[in-house]
């Protein structure tokens, strides 16, 4: 199987020192004195990361690992995020969460998965911040600055579930191209904003409207400065749900730079990707987006079932409208040892892009006999519910827990994976942990 | 009578007392919200991990192989290699590759989809030599419907439930 190697600091610095800098740090050098220069944003991160204020921080050359983590092999945190999170890629920059570090009732900041397509931008500035609506079914084009989204409209706090279109990718046979993600693209925290219906209103939507894209300020990792990194979007009545949203704060602070700080959509129960980070511009079409990644095969699986290894021409190709139901354990980690006479407590999350989750079970043989686990209520639709029970084990050996969530309208998750498909999304095959028994 | 001077000391106390608050004042406006931050988030890293000592000279680790491995990329070290980690390191990061498995011909896909979409470059006759190293090296590995949980990966612990 493929193997995670986790990236180390040191490979990134030889790489390209200056460029390493630059995405780890968002530190630049001047153009006179070749020293680092920190912006205050990022001066925090690379505290953060050294859990200590770096002093003199304006004489730090550029490119140089700074000497606390020099001399060491060690995986390194990315800025603003748990050391735990599994780096796939760094450039552009993708990092999963594991199963244990998702425990939380809502998914901390700094455990929030990391999907990026390209860089994420410098210098933002909130007080230029803007965000244009525009487009052919806009009454009119309007910008407002951030202060003016914050002052005009109700502001709003949701819980909010956001999965990777690709999470579980890498369990598919044949293998899809693409980042490999195995359980760990998803999360649900607080998202505090407004409604983007409430904007879309305030511009004016014309009868004719079927598509909301988005636009953002990350750029290409080919470093074409014109090129844009992804625009997707949603049909217009998911745009319009109470839930959609136009976000600032996660978890009741800013959303962090890797997240899409300053701004983003927030669409719960769709491909993640179509909630826009660094968002700055917003198009009402008469047509279905047709950006980058939301055409080709780019989120979309075939219209019709196929079989494993089908080569699918574009036409066939359907553009994913909801995340399946799912569910992952949060507890224990996988690989816990206990004893016979002990009872494991499990705990976990369940999701779904429909209603809600009606029940959640769990299996110790292979799926051959279920039991129902405690289940709570979402705090609001589109947030994640947790799941708690109580097992207790026939004998010594190995085991594993399988968890297995069903929605309202009785669909439940499959054990083995579910249709193939050319690009490896909508894996929603039960989470499974091994355990060990002992007398 | 007393010194001019003992008149003055309670007001330079407060002159003083103004500066530092001053200071305090200035200072909190400067990196107050950085310092709030810091206590505000759970400690990121463990630094033991971290040992503190000289830089080590990372540039002397940039052609290390081990294991046929090349360490920097995490690239199989082979016929091939050079001409891979030079062309698809220029936009993204070698992890890209070792990452995924593909045929040769899905290979090939995905060269073209980075050609049609994402600014890649005609590879002209190289590109013969990067399928062959990527077919070969980089192949899918037949893994059926579901794979067993990867037991040989887990770190068992002793779970405390006390």
């Amino acid at each position: 199987m493929h193997k995670k190697d986790k990236k180390g600091i040191h490979e990134l610095y030889a790489e390209d020192p200056l460029a390493a800098d630059k995405q780890l740090w968002d530190r630049e050098p001047l153009p006179n004195t070749r020293r680092g220069f920190l912006k205050k944003g990022a001066l925090t991160a690379m505290s953060l990361v050294l859990g200590a204020k770096m002093v003199h921080a304006e004489h730090f050359p550029a490119g140089m690992i700074p000497a606390a983590l020099a001399g060491s092999d060690q995986p390194f945190a990315l800025p603003g995020k748990h050391p735990g999170l599994i780096v796939l890629n760094d450039r552009p920059i993708n990092a999963e969460t594991p199963p244990e570090l998702l425990d939380d009732k809502l998914t901390p900041n700094d455990r929030f998965f990391v999907r990026n397509n390209g860089i994420p931008p410098e210098n933002v500035d909130l007080s230029t911040w803007t965000l244009t609506i525009e487009g052919e079914s806009a009454a009119q084009t309007k910008t407002y600055t951030l202060a003016e989204l914050k002052q005009k409209f109700t502001p709003v706090t949701l819980q909010l579930t956001l999965e990777c279109g690709g999470n579980g990718r890498k369990e598919f046979n044949p293998p899809a191209k693409g980042n490999q993600w195995s359980t760990g693209a998803v999360g649900c925290a607080a998202w505090t904003g407004i409604r983007l219906r409430d904007v879309l209103e305030d511009v004016g939507v014309k009868s004719d409207a079927v598509y909301v894209g988005y636009y953002g300020k990350d750029t290409h990792i080919s470093g074409q400065a014109d090129k844009v990194v992804i625009s997707r979007g949603v049909p217009i009545d998911k745009a319009m749900e109470a839930e959609s949203l136009i976000a600032w704060e996660m978890n009741g602070k800013p959303i962090p730079m890797l997240n899409g700080y300053p701004l983003r959509l927030v669409f719960g129960g769709y491909p993640a990707s179509a909630s826009g980070k660094w968002l700055s511009k917003i198009v009402i079409r008469n047509q279905v987006h047709d950006g980058p990644k939301m055409t080709g095969q780019s989120y979309r699986v075939p219209c019709k079932p196929v079989a494993p290894g089908t080569k699918v021409p574009d036409e066939e190709m359907c553009i994913i409208e909801g995340m399946p139901v799912k569910s992952l354990i949060t507890f224990p980690k996988t690989g816990a040892t206990l004893r016979q006479r002990q009872a494991l407590p499990i705990r976990g999350k369940a999701w779904t892009s429909t209603e809600k989750i009606t029940r959640v079970d769990y299996s110790i043989d292979f799926g051959a006999t279920w039991q129902s686990c405690t289940l709570e209520p979402a705090a609001n639709r589109y947030a994640w519910q947790q799941f708690s029970a109580d097992i207790r084990f026939p004998e010594i050996g190995y085991y594993e827990v399988w968890a297995r969530a069903t929605d309202a309208n009785g669909i439940a998750q499959p054990m083995l994976l579910p249709g193939w498909n050319p690009r490896g999304y909508l894996n929603n095959a039960c989470h499974r942990i091994a355990i060990k028994v002992t007398a | 009578m007393r010194e001019p001077f003992d008149n003055l000391r309670p007001i330079l106390v407060t002159l003083n007392l103004s500066v530092l608050v001053l200071i305090f004042c200035f200072g909190y406006l400067l990196i107050g919200d950085q310092v709030v931050a810091m206590f505000d988030q759970p400690k990121p890293m463990d630094m033991d991990a971290y040992r503190a000592s000289a830089a080590t000279a990372a540039a002397e680790d940039v052609d290390r192989i081990e294991n046929g491995i090349h360490v920097q990329s995490g690239l199989i070290y082979a016929e091939g290699f050079d001409i891979v980690r030079g062309t698809c390191t220029a936009c993204h990061s070698a992890k890209l590759v070792t990452q995924n498995r593909a045929t040769r011909e899905g290979w090939e896909q995905m060269i073209r989809w980075m050609q049609e979409t994402q600014g890649l470059w005609d590879l002209g006759k190289n590109e013969d030599a990067i399928l062959s190293y990527l077919a070969q090296h980089y192949a899918p590995e037949e893994v059926g419907r579901r794979a067993n949980l990867d037991v040989e990966a887990i770190e068992w612990y002793v779970l405390d439930l006390e």
